[in-house]
């Protein structure tokens, strides 16, 4: 019970940590690592409830498979962003998205 | 209570576009012929499972044998149908489109990413579960942004950056408030939810995560930032499927938890705040729309706008409780994703013809382009609510409902919104007929399969007016539509 709760605390603070971070910071890099915090944070949480929902003895298998569809889910879209982000830096130079002059 | 006939025809629309996309990767020779062919199969294969459905409640099919929760239901109603169905007549008529437009070294990308799309966004409508859902919006997402960044222009390129962030958020947001669901209820089945559902903390907080990411991935002002830039930046046909389709399949995820799940235990507060937010894009889009320099910023905007009468429509549906108003929604959703299709395709004629799609600088086009500017004025029709269009129905029965709760802010929103559509559509006209400069290139010739498309999307978008009495029959197969305290 107790460690559920430090597991689930971690995790909701690693996922405002990371929405505090993707919105302040500029750089796409740091964007980038931000969302991957906030995955990270949705991650611990979901694995400390398939241990809080589940028996004592046995995790809930049904948790762990989200978890682990989760990060390849995350792993894929995190390469996406790099290769995004790397192919900006080659034709604009720049590592940041700048504001719309409309908006 | 219903009969629930297990089919095998459900199937196909998912797994024929994946296995297409993968057979595009191995041969690439042969990409565009294996993509036509695919796109064609899978339209097919929604046909015939809309023929079943015609005869049943409403199909489902457990993939490989396994049960829910460790096997995947795939399961689909009228809502689904109509939802298969626009994605497939879209995509035949845009892929012949894309057909022409894209060169060597870029074909054999777009290819198998927008058989990826197509796989995924029929995946996401015929999905029974919130997770199956997550992932197949995470595969819709990739696949899109990646075919944004195909022109690799710079501008194409930050566009999808900020898309893809954006739909990153959106996406992690979800699946926070799908693990609060299933730690509450202990299932991720959506019939099964909305059977053990109770008003409880977590529920609410669940509804706030998953409204609010699929809100940002709809584009809902003011969470519409990424909008313009992604959309206006991509290569046509594939502004055309995101504005057509792609933000369409968010908004179907939205309705489909709101029937099943969160419609009992939601009140007033969260559906007031969605119709404020929609009647604010309306106003909004289209006074930026009203102000773009670009014609293909300007079509973006009008997105915008027309994501606004979404959630008009969705709150003024909600208050009503009847299923005409939710058709009128699905009337909206289904000719903005015609009509929207359209305009993008002849604007991408048009930036083809005159390398540029400056509005002030688009003279003679009308004599130049008949083809394109026709479907951009018939688009433009459905865009503005003229009859006989499905815009038109979809706003009359909106404005009508507006009438009857007396809410007449919504009622005046709705008449400006029209209002402001007509003055950008025709300041886009106005240009087109204008007689023009000659011009400084000697301009290409655009092929009839580019032309063709976007005017059949056109008529469509129009003619759709005259079938409302059929999208209202679908809708009904399997009642996805589930009003509150009613039998339905």
């Amino acid at each position: 019970m107790n460690s559920f709760f430090i597991y689930s605390l971690t995790g909701a603070g690693l996922f405002v940590l990371g929405l505090y971070a993707l919105i302040v910071h500029a750089h796409l890099l740091r964007k980038i690592l931000a969302i991957n915090v906030m995955s990270s944070g949705v991650f611990l949480l979901l694995v400390a409830l398939a241990r809080h929902s589940g028996e004592p003895a046995a995790a809930d298998p049904v948790l762990q498979a989200m978890v682990i569809t989760g990060i390849v889910v995350a792993v894929s879209a995190t390469a996406l962003a790099l290769v995004l982000m790397l192919k900006l830096h080659s034709a604009t130079g720049q590592t940041q998205l700048h504001d719309d002059s409309g908006e | 209570m219903e009969a629930v006939l297990n089919s095998n025809w459900i199937l196909l629309p998912v797994i024929v576009p994946l296995f297409g996309a993968l057979l595009g990767f191995l041969i690439p020779g042969w990409v565009r012929f294996i993509g036509l062919i695919t796109v064609v199969i899978s339209a097919t294969a929604v046909l015939l499972l809309g023929n079943q459905l015609l005869g049943e409640a409403s199909v489902q099919h457990t993939v490989g044998g396994w049960d829910a929760p460790l096997g995947i239901v795939l399961h689909a109603d009228g809502l689904s149908l109509l939802m298969l169905g626009i994605t497939a007549a879209v995509f035949v008529a845009v892929s012949v489109h894309a057909s022409d437009y894209f060169a060597l070294p870029q074909v054999r990308h777009f290819w198998p990413l927008w058989l990826m799309l197509l796989g995924a966004l029929n995946a996401l409508f015929v999905s029974g579960d919130i997770f199956n859902l997550y992932v197949t919006l995470e595969l819709m997402t990739l696949a899109a942004v990646a075919l944004t960044a195909l022109g690799d222009e710079p501008d194409a390129l930050a566009g999808a950056m900020r898309y893809l962030l954006a739909s990153l958020l959106g996406s992690v947001v979800y699946l926070l408030g799908v693990a609060f669901l299933y730690h509450q209820f202990g299932t991720l089945d959506i019939t099964l939810l909305g059977e053990r559902a109770e008003p409880v903390p977590a529920l609410w907080l669940a509804a706030g995560l998953m409204f609010a990411g699929l809100m940002l991935k709809t584009a809902l002002f003011p969470l519409h930032f990424w909008l313009p830039s992604a959309h206006a930046s991509a290569p046509a046909p594939v502004s055309a499927i995101l504005s057509a389709l792609v933000i369409k399949a968010t908004f179907y995820m939205l309705l489909r938890l709101w029937f099943e799940i969160f419609a009992p235990f939601t009140g007033g507060m969260f559906v007031a705040i969605a119709g404020a937010l929609g009647a604010l894009a309306i106003l909004w889009g289209s006074v930026q729309a009203l102000r773009q320099p670009r014609l293909k910023l300007l079509i973006a905007y009008s997105t915008v706008a027309q994501v606004g009468y979404l959630f008009v429509g969705f709150a003024l549906a909600v208050a009503s409780n009847s299923t005409v108003v939710w058709g009128a929604v699905l009337m909206l959703v289904l000719s903005h994703a015609l009509a929207k299709a359209a305009m993008f395709l002849a604007a991408g004629n048009l930036l083809h013809f005159a390398r540029h799609d400056r509005i002030a600088d688009l003279d003679c086009l009308a004599q130049r382009l008949p083809l394109s500017v026709a479907a951009f004025g018939l688009a433009g029709v459905s865009i503005m609510g003229l009859p006989p269009s499905g815009g038109f129905t979809a706003k009359w029965l909106l404005l009508q409902a507006a009438f009857e709760q007396g809410r007449w802010e919504m009622l005046a929103v709705l008449i400006i919104g029209g209002l402001l559509a007509a003055a950008y559509i025709f300041r886009v006209l106005g240009h087109a007929f204008t007689p023009g400069s000659e011009l400084s290139h000697t301009p290409p010739i655009i092929a009839l399969r580019r032309g063709w498309p976007a005017l059949l999307l056109a008529l469509a978008a129009v003619l759709l007016g005259l079938l409302t009495t059929v999208v209202l029959d679908v809708l009904a197969i399997g009642n996805p539509v589930q009003l509150v305290g009613g039998a339905g």
